[in-house]
């Protein structure tokens, strides 16, 4: 499987509802200390479920660079 | 997408409680600013009181925060003072069918340029839970709890008799829809308006548990139980019973206010 994307939690902004964890379809996100982490970024699809649907802002999906990957 | 670019980043983390769908409508919004490519200073997003009401604090464009039910009155004198100008209002359903009803429905009738949407999580939330006008029968609020005797107002349908060009309806849970509907409803000349389905866990879902407590759960009952108008039409009053019907209810060129106002100022000028 590719790594395609960075998927980047803001942990300063999250609020811990956990809609992440239960809408990514490739369960790429773990409660970690209360808050939300992107534990397994390489399963993610880049589908934007998660970052559309963070009421907190706090959930960035982006492509990865030539270099990134 | 760059949300960061539109937002006053110093007043972030937002006050929404967690699991609220209010920040799932701003994410909407922004998307589709971003998508029409407007301009930051030509786009003026204004409110009344309530968590709604809180939503200008966070952006980055010209805003205006008003007094409770009011947003619509000070949002028309913008648009007649500037025409040019994209006028938002953000609205709760107590801010825009209670105390800001009369204001809602003569917006629809005078066909008023401005883009409305309706944060309807169906409860007063800033104020601790008391029942709105649209808390549906039997449900619970603090000032209803042995369940609410009285009928809610269905705002689409509101905004469809009083004359608005554009009415629409979605979820939160469903952003494509509600990013469609908000989009097309800025193209639209005239009063528009969407009515987008919130979640208030803290004050509506803790006390009408059996359609989700936590903002996850609401969101999940919305994803479950949302038929679009087209197949609601086909079906009954108790086949509807706790369902969300969303769709597109209006979508009418038709002249508006500000174009109307420019014939009457040109007839007088003539005189
Ligand atoms: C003139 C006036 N009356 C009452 C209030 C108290 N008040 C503040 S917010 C609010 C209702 C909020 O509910 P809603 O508009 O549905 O927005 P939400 O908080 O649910 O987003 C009320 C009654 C007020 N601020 N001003
Ligand atoms: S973009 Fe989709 S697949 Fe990737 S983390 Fe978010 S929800 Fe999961
Ligand atoms: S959806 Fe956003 S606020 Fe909620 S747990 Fe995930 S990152 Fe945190
Ligand atoms: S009280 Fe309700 S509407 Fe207000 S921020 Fe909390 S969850 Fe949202």
């Amino acid at each position: 499987m590719k790594k395609n994307y960075n998927v980047i939690v803001n942990q300063k902004w999250c609020k811990s509802c956990e809609i992440c964890v239960a809408i990514c379809p490739k369960k790429v996100f773990d409660m970690d200390n209360f808050y939300a982490a992107a534990n397994r970024p390489e399963d993610c699809i880049g589908c934007l479920l998660c970052e559309k649907l963070c009421p907190d802002f706090a959930i960035e999906v982006r492509l990865k660079t030539e270099k990134e990957k | 997408m760059d949300y960061l670019n539109y937002l006053r980043q110093d007043k972030m983390p937002h006050i929404w409680c967690d699991g609220c769908g209010h920040g799932i409508i701003l994410k909407s919004i922004l998307r589709v600013v971003d998508q029409l490519g407007w301009e930051k200073n030509n786009i003026a997003l204004v409110s009344g009181i309530g968590c709604s009401g809180r939503t200008p604090g966070y952006v980055d464009f010209n805003t205006l925060h008003t007094t409770h039910g009011r947003a619509i009155s000070f949002a028309t004198g913008l648009k007649l003072a500037n025409p040019k100008l994209h006028v938002i209002v953000v609205s709760g359903d107590g801010d825009a069918t209670a105390i800001g009803g009369n204001h809602f429905i003569h917006a629809a009738r005078r066909n008023l340029d401005i883009n409305l949407i309706v944060f309807n999580n169906n409860i007063y939330g800033m104020t601790g839970g008391q029942c709105s006008p649209t808390t549906k029968t039997t449900k619970k609020a603090t000032t209803t709890p042995y369940g609410n005797p009285d009928s809610a107002f269905d705002i689409s349908k509101l905004a469809e008799a009083a004359g608005a060009s554009y009415v629409a309806r979605s979820t939160t849970y469903h952003v494509a829809k509600l990013d469609k509907y908000i989009k097309d409803s800025f193209l639209t000349k005239g009063f528009s308006v969407v009515e987008a389905y919130s979640s208030c866990p803290t004050s509506y879902g803790k006390m009408n548990k059996e359609t989700g407590k936590t903002g996850l759960q609401m969101l999940m009952y919305q994803k479950d139980n949302t038929v679009p108008l087209q197949k609601a039409q086909k079906m009954t009053q108790a086949q509807l019973e706790g369902k969300f019907i969303t769709g597109v209810f209006v979508e009418k060129d038709k002249p508006d206010y500000t174009e109307n106002y420019a014939k009457v100022i040109q007839t007088a000028k003539q005189q």
